[in-house]
């Protein structure tokens, strides 16, 4: 399911191939060290080698042997293979190898995303064309995360003052979920994300619906819910284009409706678990930075009526 | 022994005994500066954190027994999941390892009367036990650390982790480490300098050169992580800046200082592992290791070549290419002196004839372990795999078989070796089997399946996980094991608890033993060996010419220095008779100056800087107390 095992990128491919190469190699060392005690067992009683007696040299060379030669041989052929080859593959892409680039930075607990130069923000959710070279630029806004999406690519830590990059390629269309695999504090394991690789020309068309401004909200309940939002303390966290919500502590909420999940992953993006999530975030990711701001629920209900407006 | 001595034997052995005696009660446990008392008092300080330990490592497993659990919530899961790598690693292992395995078994293995600064090594056992108990206190007042065991900036800065459990655990570490050096310089010397004349480095068995290499390790891979705490305490308690990009610091300096102690750490924590199996396994399998000076040269290796790998474990950062495969490369080639010793110990039980009692099975099952961790590790050195699967449970299971499997194994095998030794009694056979047999598969199962859980896409240090990615089924598994595990450790415990009390008289020498340690009464006199023994090889018990001249010199006042307080002092190399040294005897003056030590470090993360400053003005004061000429003891 979301495993490195299952890969879905050319990377991920070769790195899943070379563990099952070095299961094969590795299960035949195991197995060979294991039949040497077995042997030791049930030769307990008698001195010496099988086959070769009792000689003090025998036994050196036996250790030489299957301590230093054999050993040197196989690390030498996984050196190569995996150190000189397949780390070229998997190294950080040249920006002449790719045909755009998503900038992902890591927060406590979620995840920032942005499209080449398009004015397009999204949260946990990193659209990408499918078949197609994505220079992936890893940041961070606080402490250090790493980016992961076991079914694309290798992960890469997002380290507070530095640019890492890697590539996602995704051989087809499909969803891939991702999640932060460096310790980053209370809410770790709530910050996950999905990859929604498309065909490219539908992912243009979704990058130019989320390149517009929020909808304006259409009924009294949405009107009342933006006002709401404007004058609460939502708006200096939040952005949403188009309005005066300006704030960048946490997503970017224009096109919230559009998205699957909430708060990282955590919950399904519905009207009532978004009630339940601004009602009291911190009953469902204990010590996230989003607070509770006991409004009651009326005016809570306004504000998830604008914001499912923001498709 | 005693009761067919011939007279002027037990004259000689009755002197020495008043020579070397100690205060009897509490006091004369508070005072001791007997390497074996000590020892003994690092066995049961270590086991008690092995107890903490095991109960966070518990709670850890229970919370995760499920998807969606809430037996801890997140702050509490940090805490105890930071608390048990601090717990096993510095406070567990070490201290077990060095500190109680190194402490009783060194100066009786190279023929010594006790540890070249007796004083010292008190010091540092206390220095050990306040450190610890200062950490604790930090646990149980609600300021337990929660950024890892590694404690990465700047998650671990003051802005991210705003409350004292950060400063417990870098002072913590700092105070600890001040026992950990004062110990290693002390095996170091003891091991140059106190064998007895004519055990040459040659002659030297294999535990002490693994000892030898881990207290030179401890020596300069300590200074880094010290560097490390030091720049962290001036972030967070005087508002310097070394770490935190926008005063243009740089968050990747903490985990390079981190991991150049760090590595070589893992070796440190492994070797006197390796020391132990290469006592086991010559006596149970009744011949010498083969391949001796190339596993003594593996062991100093491994140690040396420790210092060159650290930064696999930041293959993720971002580093440069070149960077990167430098330290593959170097992590690849520490796997020739680990095979060699791992052959080494195999060729030996394969031309042995192996009798399989408890202690040898401990050894063996280590070995599995040891190969199943090893070859993962090996995996961890193809930089794309190890990029893939760092930071999930694959590595967890990694570091547990190392750790768990192949430093522990290896400590509870030694601990049924030498009961006899130090208890003077054996304990039960067939209960110390079927506690192996449980304590392995139970390793197993809980460790096993978090290679396939890192595979399956979990990362680790998570408090919690969802339903829906097929992960319940091995974390349910990982936890019955963990609670199977915890059951098999106890019946370890209970066996040899019985057996204190209950096991039958062992006698000298139980096992046929192959170095000197078994050559003396068990558990052995406060003066170690009545005449320094005569050694011409690394299996001195099996040299009987020696020992028959032992008893010789014994009856005849040859090596028996019975005029003092004394010990003989040989040359580096060849260990010949340089000079007889006048050992120290009990002091008040080492729990004093940890006591002082302590005031300081709980003056410091008070930030009551002027109490600080009064608690180093006792210290000194105590430490000049402690140089100032005594009273002639009687």
């Amino acid at each position: 399911m979301v495993s490195p095992l299952d890969p879905h990128s050319p990377d991920a491919h070769h790195i899943a191939t070379l563990w099952w190469w070095m299961l094969v190699v590795a299960g035949i060392v195991f197995g060979g060290a294991v039949a040497m005690l077995v042997i030791g067992w049930l030769r307990r009683d008698r001195p010496g080698l099988p086959f070769l007696g009792e000689s003090e040299r025998a036994n050196t060379t036996l250790v030489v042997a299957f301590g230093m030669a054999i050993p040197i041989v196989i690390l030498v052929a996984l050196f190569i293979v995996s150190d000189l080859v397949l780390m070229q593959e998997t190294d950080a892409p040249r920006a002449s190898e790719t045909t755009m680039t998503v900038t992902v930075v890591g927060h406590q607990w979620w995840w920032e995303v942005r499209y080449g130069n398009s004015r397009a923000a999204t949260a946990n959710e990193i659209h990408i064309p499918a078949r197609t070279h994505v220079r992936l630029v890893a940041r961070s806004a606080d402490v250090i995360h790493s980016f992961w999406v076991p079914e694309l690519n290798r992960k890469i830590d997002m380290i507070p003052g530095q640019s890492n990059s890697i590539e996602l390629y995704a051989e087809e269309a499909g969803v891939y979920r991702g999640q932060c695999a460096e310790f980053c504090g209370l809410q770790h394991a709530h910050m996950a994300f999905r990859v929604y690789a498309e065909p490219p020309a539908g992912f243009r068309e979704w990058l130019a619906h989320q390149e517009q401004p929020g909808t304006e909200p259409a009924g009294a309940e949405a009107r009342r819910g933006q006002r709401l939002f404007m004058e609460n303390a939502c708006a200096s966290c939040h952005t949403i284009a188009g309005t005066e919500a300006r704030g960048t502590v946490g997503p970017d909420l224009t096109h919230l409706a559009s998205r699957n999940m909430l708060a990282a992953e955590s919950i399904e993006n519905t009207p009532q678990e978004l009630f339940r999530w601004i009602q009291n975030p911190q009953s469902i990711k204990p010590g996230d930075k989003m607070p509770g701001l006991g409004l009651g629920p009326a005016r809570f209900h306004a504000i998830v009526a604008y914001l499912t407006e923001l498709r | 022994m005693e009761a067919a001595a011939p007279p002027a034997s037990r004259t000689r052995t009755e002197r020495l005994g008043r020579i070397w005696e100690e205060p009897p009660g509490v006091l004369g446990w508070v005072t001791t500066v007997d390497h074996k008392r000590i020892g003994i008092l690092y066995f049961f300080t270590a086991i008690a954190f092995f107890f903490a330990g095991g109960v966070e490592a518990m709670l850890i497993r229970t919370q995760l027994i499920g998807p969606n659990q809430a037996t801890l919530d997140p702050a509490t899961f940090n805490e105890v999941m930071t608390m048990h790598g601090v717990t096993m690693i510095f406070f567990f292992v070490i201290p077990l390892s060095l500190g109680a395995f190194g402490n009783y078994l060194l100066p009786l293995m190279i023929g010594a009367r006790d540890m070249a600064f007796p004083r010292l090594n008190a010091f540092s056992y206390w220095v050990y036990l306040c450190a610890g108990a200062f950490i604790y206190v930090g646990l149980f007042s609600g300021n337990a650390p929660s950024a890892g065991w590694f404690d990465y900036v700047p998650l671990a800065s003051k802005t991210f982790s705003p409350g004292p459990g950060i400063d417990f655990y870098a002072l913590g570490l700092l105070f600890v480490g001040i026992s950990t050096t004062a110990g290693a310089i002390n095996v170091i010397v003891t091991i140059f300098k106190l064998r007895a004349p004519g055990m040459s480095l040659n002659r030297m068995p294999l535990f002490c050169f693994a000892f030898l290499a881990v207290s030179f390790a401890l020596v300069f891979a300590l200074p880094a992580l010290n560097t490390a705490l030091i720049l962290l305490e001036l972030e967070r308690l005087l508002g310097m800046h070394f770490f935190a990009p926008a005063f243009g610091g740089y968050p990747i300096l903490w985990q390079n200082l981190f991991w150049i102690f760090g590595h070589p750490e893992v070796y440190i924590i492994i070797l006197p592992a390796f020391g132990i199996a290469t006592s086991i396994i010559p006596t149970f399998t009744r011949r010498r290791m083969v391949a001796f000076p190339l596993v003594a040269l593996a062991e100093i290796l491994v140690a040396f070549l420790g210092f060159g790998v650290w930064a696999h474990h930041m293959f993720a950062v971002g580093l440069a290419t070149a960077t990167t495969v430098y330290f593959a490369a170097a992590s690849l080639v520490i796997v020739i002196p680990s095979g060699i010793q791992l052959f080494s110990w195999v060729t030996t039980i394969i031309t042995g004839t192996p009798r399989f009692k408890t202690p040898l099975l401990w050894i063996v099952g280590f070995i599995v372990l040891f190969i199943i961790g090893g070859l993962s590790g090996v995996m961890f050195a193809a930089i794309p795999f190890d990029q893939q699967t760092t930071d999930t449970y694959f590595v967890v299971a990694h570091f547990h078989y190392v750790i768990f499997g192949a430093a522990v194994f290896p400590l509870l095998g030694g601990m049924f070796y030498w009961f006899p030794k130090v208890s003077g009694r054996m304990y039960n056979e067939r209960w110390g089997q079927a506690s192996f047999w449980l304590t392995f598969v139970a390793t197993n199962i809980t460790f096993f399946p978090m290679h396939l859980l890192g595979l399956a896409g979990m990362p680790r240090r998570d408090y919690t996980y969802p339903a829906h990615l097929g992960w319940s089924g091995y974390n349910l598994i990982e936890t019955l094991g963990a609670y199977l595990l915890g059951l098999g450790l106890l019946s370890v415990a209970a066996n040899l608890i019985v057996s204190l009390f209950r096991g039958e008289p062992a006698g000298e020498d139980p096992w046929g033993g192959d170095t000197l340690e078994w050559s003396t009464s068990s558990p052995p006199p406060e003066y170690n060996y009545a005449v320094i023994p005569t050694v011409s090889s690394p299996y001195a018990m099996w040299d009987r010419e020696d020992r028959e001249a032992d008893e010789a010199n014994l009856e005849a006042g040859r090596r028996t220095l019975e005029a003092g307080h004394e010990t003989p002092a040989g040359t580096v190399v060849d260990g010949e008779w340089d000079e007889v040294l006048e050992m120290p005897s009990k002091s008040a003056w080492p729990p004093l100056t940890a006591l002082a030590i302590s005031a300081i470090f709980a003056m410091v993360i008070l930030q009551l800087w002027l109490s600080a400053a009064i608690a180093t003005a006792v210290l000194l004061l105590v430490l000049a107390a402690w140089h100032g000429r005594e009273p002639e003891e009687a």
